[in-house]
């Protein structure tokens, strides 16, 4: 029950994320779950999509560097110490996790630079939830 | 000076390795017998450049030195520089110290920018250069008897008419085939059993890989020695056309300004050019204060011409970075040797007071098989200190899985650039395709420091 995760490289440079999620989705790939990590001059975007040979190749075309790795999907119980219980199988076994992150797409965080203006920007667009909605999540 | 510089025919003797001495008199001087020639003839020069071109009758003035005044080698590292510059600004003439009916011959250097550099030959300087193209290939063992096609290019360019005089002056037969037209090339030199080719390395290469697919093997090929310069080359570069062409590849150096190729040439020992010393006078420089490096260190080759009588040219720097080695060679030239030059200042770039060739940056890189060859290096300064940095595309061979593969990736680069360089460099990992092509010459260096001046 593994999973093929789909990783791009990317530079830090505005709307480069941007283009990835646009190539993609004129592709009609829906993006199930993705993760960024940044370092200072770059990134790493991860995604899990439905056809990750597909979406690389596309990518690929567009001049990206790609990579496709194996993961582990896990529906975790929805309830204190769901997370907990599954982790404590691996660190019981010493399987160190290098990352991980949620697959659920319907609310997503993001970290801006100017987070005023960008909620300004979206408040319009889409629906922004709100401290207490995010606590009753 | 009269006719002090002007040379009686050589006579061929053996040399210690298996070459021949052309001049073996002259070729075989002893240190400080060289040192009071070269003092005289160095007075001379400067006397005539005083006495008739204007240009270094000034230069002279402003730096406070009498022609006479020249009395040991200290002295002479006081004496103003020429560059290629002032050359141009004299365009067509007026570096020449001799009036113009005098003048037998005029050669001019391509010029791709603005006007060509003009080199002037009275009969004495024709003469001079014969010899010494004639010591160059005496030293590769050819003589009477040999038959030398010369594949330079004949025209302005020095390169075919100084290699075809310098034949013709040794007695051997010369073959003027100019450049280009492999397959002739490659007939002639069978059907007429030519011994010795003079050529630019990278043309002796293309021959080699002809003849290779004519089916000839360096043993069908009558060839024995071969001359080539005008071109850098490396020794990696020689031992394929030595094995191609099935010969000994000898490198030669010379520049128009100087009166062409012959300034300097390798006995076979191949351990670096002999300057003809008697008629040139070589110093090492820092290419930024021009101070005197130490004998060893690689810095801009300076020349002064001791014997040139239409154009002689005081302490001319050639761009050409290099260093010269003083100890004896085996082969009995008491001339000092130059080492191939590793580069121009016109490429070296100065960065934090280390100078840092381009060439180094790249031979790093290619030699980590994953890198792209697309690359470009930037120089910048921040405060009062230069950054570089080494930008790199990332390819699938590079990119796997984790932030920390890439971060370990850039440090082993950096740590390869350190090691060769002695600088900090910082790595950055770009996107494929986002370093710019270049359909020619590829811009492999974006120095922002002089932008911002």
């Amino acid at each position: 029950m593994k999973v093929t995760q789909l990783t791009v490289f990317l530079e830090n440079r505005s709307g480069r994320l941007a283009e990835v999620t646009d190539i993609l989705g004129k592709a009609g790939i829906n993006i199930r779950g993705f993760s960024t990590t940044e370092a200072a001059e770059y990134g790493i975007l991860r995604l899990i999509v439905p056809d990750p040979e597909k979406a690389r190749e596309i990518l690929h075309k567009e001049g990206f560097t790609t990579h496709l790795t194996e993961v582990v999907c896990v529906a975790v119980p929805d309830e204190p110490g769901g997370l907990a219980r599954v982790l404590d199988v691996l660190a019981e076994q010493q399987i160190s996790v290098d990352y991980m992150y949620s697959l659920s797409f319907q609310n997503i965080c993001f970290a801006l630079r100017d987070i005023d203006r960008a909620v300004g920007l979206l408040k319009d667009k889409v629906r922004l939830l709100s401290d207490e909605e995010v606590r009753g999540l | 000076m009269s006719t002090a510089t002007a040379n009686a025919p050589g006579k061929l003797v053996p040399d210690e390795v298996g070459g021949l001495h052309w001049q073996a008199e002259a070729e075989t001087l002893p240190t400080r017998e060289l040192g009071e020639l070269q003092l005289a003839r160095l007075r001379a020069t400067l006397q005539l450049a005083y006495d008739n071109v204007p240009f270094y009758r000034r230069k002279l003035d402003e730096a406070g030195i009498a022609p006479g005044d020249v009395d040991c080698h200290g002295r002479a590292q006081d004496l103003p520089f020429t560059t290629k510059i002032d050359l141009r600004d004299h365009y067509p003439f007026g570096m020449f110290a001799v009036p113009r009916d005098e003048i037998v011959r005029v050669h001019a250097s391509s010029g791709t920018t603005g006007n060509p550099t003009v080199v002037g030959y009275v009969r004495s300087d024709i003469e001079l250069w014969g010899d010494l193209i004639a010591r160059t290939l005496a030293a590769g063992g050819i003589g009477p008897g040999d038959l030398l096609q010369n594949a330079y290019g004949y025209g302005l360019f020095t390169g075919g008419l100084g290699l075809h005089f310098g034949g013709e002056r040794l007695g051997c037969t010369v073959l003027p085939i100019s450049g280009g037209n492999t397959e002739r090339q490659l007939k002639l030199m069978r059907d007429f059993g030519a011994t010795a080719i003079a050529c630019t390395p990278s043309y002796a290469l293309y021959l080699a890989e002809a003849a290779r697919d004519h089916g000839l093997g360096p043993d069908d090929l009558p060839l024995r020695v071969g001359f080539h310069g005008a071109e850098p080359w490396s020794n990696e570069m020689r031992a394929q056309i030595e094995h191609g062409l099935g010969i000994d590849a000898l490198d030669i150096y010379g520049l128009s300004e100087m009166g062409g190729p012959g300034v300097a040439f390798e006995c076979r020992c191949k351990a670096g050019m002999h300057v003809n010393e008697d008629h040139y006078l070589a110093e090492i420089v820092d290419p930024q204060s021009l101070a005197a490096l130490p004998e060893g260190e690689v810095g801009e080759l300076v020349i002064t011409t001791l014997s040139r009588r239409a154009q002689p040219l005081i302490r001319y720097r050639t761009r050409d970075l290099c260093s010269l080695i003083y100890e004896p060679c085996e082969c009995g030239r008491t001339f000092a040797r130059m080492t191939k030059p590793v580069g121009r200042t016109d490429d070296m770039l100065i960065i934090r007071g280390v100078n840092v060739f381009p060439s180094q940056i790249e031979e790093v890189l290619m030699s980590i098989p994953e890198i792209e060859p697309h690359y470009q290096i930037v120089v910048d300064r921040k405060g009062y200190l230069d950054v570089v940095e080494v930008w790199i595309e990332v390819g699938e061979d590079i990119f796997g899985e984790t932030m920390g593969q890439l971060d370990s990736f850039e440090r082993m680069v950096q740590q390869k650039l350190y090691s060769v360089l002695n600088i900090q460099a910082k790595v950055r990992l770009k996107e494929p395709r986002t370093i710019a092509r270049s359909e020619g010459k590829a811009v492999h260096v974006i120095d922002r420091r002089t932008e911002t001046k």
